[in-house]
């Protein structure tokens, strides 16, 4: 759907994340705080970021391909709109996270790491949000909601 | 000038948030011009009464009165009941101190958490913060170690390692250039203490480093903060930034003449990176693939050089240390377990919330006492103690002091003191399926007992489920926990089977064929 889009943008694209990892390439451990830049601006590391990064950071495709996959919050797909993020840990069992994953996918018609059709929202799986003692608890983007119900997690969705 | 201002304190930390504080904060701002009364709404820390959030304060004479939990459309009338004036009203707690589940608590490393504005350096000052590392800069590097070895402070990470000894290696260890570095990867799942003091008190982390870089003379800290606490982040980043104006944190730290410098690395996501040789690889721009040990990260750390790693709860204990001396500390606590410890109540609980106490409480008395029962009104079935690798803790062993060796004589964990509970609903089965599950996604790969056998494990718990050859796999289970317990290097492989094992041992009606 956006393939014309990318190929006209790809140019532009890899300028800017040759921008980006120069920044910070030079810095102590500055591949990751350079894939993050890379997604915050993105909002994913696209494929073709790969070889940017590797020769701005002189290492291989294959070593930069093993950090980005190596880390359960990088990306390399555009994500929907917005994203979900469902906490599947413990604390957020014992107050029924399996029913609200159960119906969170049932509602949006998805599974773990996809994205709805009409690219409103991407599903995650997250373990731990920290928010353990008013579970089960969602992110939405950034911010944590708490006792987060089925029927509370539908409005949620709504709003945006 | 006019009247003073009531000052009404909304807390801004994440769970009071999710929980709907900022739209009460809104509230009571327009309700209060409405009424033309004259409000300043404060963004406290959060009390960590956790089930009473958002809980609001108002300040009296003094005295800060408690409401909670309080929704936006409580406000008209809490205005109505007169709240500002401490006014009687259904969500009213009366004075916050006085609240049996803060009061009973042993509030040091937590001293100002919800009290202050997390990101005011006086209030900071005010309550007395950087009292610790004014007396670091007049001590020499064997004398601030000398007194944090003697309070008897062990890693609240979970290892339990003596503070004190870890950094009189880091002092003893040859290097041009040393690290201290703050673990701050909090992945499992029921503790939040560290985002709490992250988000509530952060100059203290900023402070306790600080020590530590002067007490080891490293010049450089980086504090690994996971991507999943995105406010943390902020509130860090902020703090360092206020903290580095100040001159309490560059190149002459409160002019001493010595320079230390800190920064935010945020992590991605991945469990394994607590495990410190792990975090330490992610520092450095690798996967976090851990390493092995020896060398020690205290001789041969991040970038090869001498390092402290420690976790946040430990590095934020030790400027009251510092401030008030050893023995202040060490008198808290129990044999070997001195100091308090922060548990973490979470999941099925009724009263959920931060309770820093010192060690020795029963197990019962922080679920019972403190934490009122399940949330359900159910009876409690069972208690995951120390994060996901930490055994499922049955109702006979509730009345287990908690202290590290106690809990470590019945095969169970302290950890980093979360308490995952559980009502009688729940499917032991499933847990240890999960424990197995959870494994094999996080898992880094490098030994083969955590990466494929988790994998195996799950298969043969679902084997046992469906009635497949059960005594046979049950014994391949115990069989499989053996290995991978022994042949794993790091606490991923050779603890995730500890839930599984406690399972079999004191829930097997759960864990076979259905």
């Amino acid at each position: 759907m956006s393939t014309k889009k990318a190929g006209s943008d790809t140019g532009v694209r890899e300028a800017l994340v040759s921008r980006i990892a120069g920044r910070h390439f030079g810095r102590p451990g500055g591949l990751l705080p350079a894939l993050h830049a890379i997604q915050d601006e993105l909002g994913h590391i696209p494929p073709e970021a790969v070889p940017t990064v590797a020769s701005v950071f002189n290492i291989s495709r294959a070593e930069v391909h093993g950090v980005i996959s190596f880390y359960h919050l990088f990306r390399t797909t555009p994500p929907g709109r917005r994203t979900l993020y469902l906490c599947r840990a413990e604390a957020c069992q014992a107050m029924g996270a399996r029913a609200l994953e159960k119906h969170t996918k049932q509602r949006l018609g998805i599974g773990f790491h996809e994205t709805t059709a009409d690219r409103r929202i991407s599903l995650e799986p997250i373990y731990c949000l920290g928010n353990c003692a008013c579970s089960p608890a969602v992110m939405i983007d950034d911010f944590v909601y708490g006792r987060v119900t089925p029927e509370r997690l539908d409005a949620l969705l709504e709003e945006g | 000038m006019a009247a003073e201002a009531h000052r009404v304190f909304v807390p801004r930390d994440t769970t009071a948030r999710s929980m709907g504080a900022d739209g009460v904060a809104a509230a009571i701002a327009a309700e209060a011009a409405g009424r033309g009364e004259s409000v300043t709404v404060v963004r406290n820390g959060s009390r960590g009464l956790y089930w009473l959030e958002p809980m609001i304060e108002v300040e009296c004479d003094g005295v800060r009165h408690a409401y909670g939990p309080v929704q936006s459309s409580d406000v008209a009338a809490l205005f109505d009941a007169g709240f500002l004036a401490a006014g009687e009203h259904a969500l009213g707690l009366g004075p916050t101190e006085e609240i049996s589940y803060l009061a009973r608590q042993s509030r040091l490393t937590f001293a100002r958490v919800g009290i202050t504005d997390p990101l005011s350096l006086d209030d900071y000052r005010a309550h007395g913060g950087y009292e610790g590392l004014a007396r670091a800069v007049e001590l020499s590097r064997e004398e601030i170690i000398g007194i944090v070895t003697e309070s008897g402070l062990r890693g609240r990470g979970g290892a339990a390692f003596p503070t004190g000894i870890k950094w009189r290696t880091v002092l003893n260890a040859e290097g041009a250039q040393k690290y201290v570095t703050c673990n701050a990867d909090e992945g499992d799942s029921g503790t939040y203490a560290d985002r709490m003091i992250m988000e509530s008190d952060p100059f203290v982390v900023i402070e306790g480093m600080t020590i530590a870089g002067l007490a080891v003379g490293a010049t450089m800290g980086y504090i690994y903060l996971r991507a999943e606490y995105p406010l943390a982040i902020r509130v860090m980043n902020d703090a360092i930034r206020t903290a580095e104006a100040a001159g309490l944190l560059g190149d002459d730290v409160m002019d001493s003449g010595r320079a230390f410098h800190l920064e935010v690395r945020e992590a991605a996501g991945a469990y394994i990176c607590g495990e410190e040789t792990s975090m330490l690889e992610s520092l450095e721009g690798k996967r976090g693939v851990i390493r092995y040990r020896p060398p020690l990260p205290a001789i041969k750390g991040l970038f090869g050089a001498p390092t402290i790693v420690n976790n946040v709860i430990t590095l934020a204990s030790v400027p009251i240390i510092l401030a008030e001396g050893a023995e202040h500390y060490r008198d808290y606590g129990t044999g070997r377990s001195r100091g308090t410890l922060t548990v973490q109540l979470a999941g099925n609980i009724k009263q959920g919330g931060l309770v820093e106490i010192g060690f020795g409480h029963p197990l019962r008395e922080l679920l019972e006492d403190f934490g009122g029962g399940t949330a359900s009104g159910r009876p409690i079935r069972a208690v995951q103690a120390g994060g996901p690798l930490g055994a499922y803790v049955h109702p006979s062993q509730f009345d287990a002091p908690l202290d590290y060796e106690a809990f470590a004589e019945f095969g169970g964990m302290i950890g980093h003191g979360g308490l995952v509970v559980f009502d009688d609903t729940v499917d032991m089965g499933e847990q240890a399926r999960f424990a197995m599950e959870f494994c094999a996604i996080e898992s880094c790969g490098k030994c083969t007992p955590c990466r494929i056998g988790a994998v195996r494990g799950v298969e043969v718990i679902d084997r046992i489920l469906s009635g497949d050859d059960e005594a046979g796999n049950l014994l391949l289970l115990r069989d499989l926990c053996d290995t991978m317990v022994a042949g794993s290097l790091c606490a991923l492989g050779g603890m995730a089977p500890f839930p599984v094992i406690s399972v079999l041992d004191h829930f097997p009606e759960d864990l076979r064929a259905r």
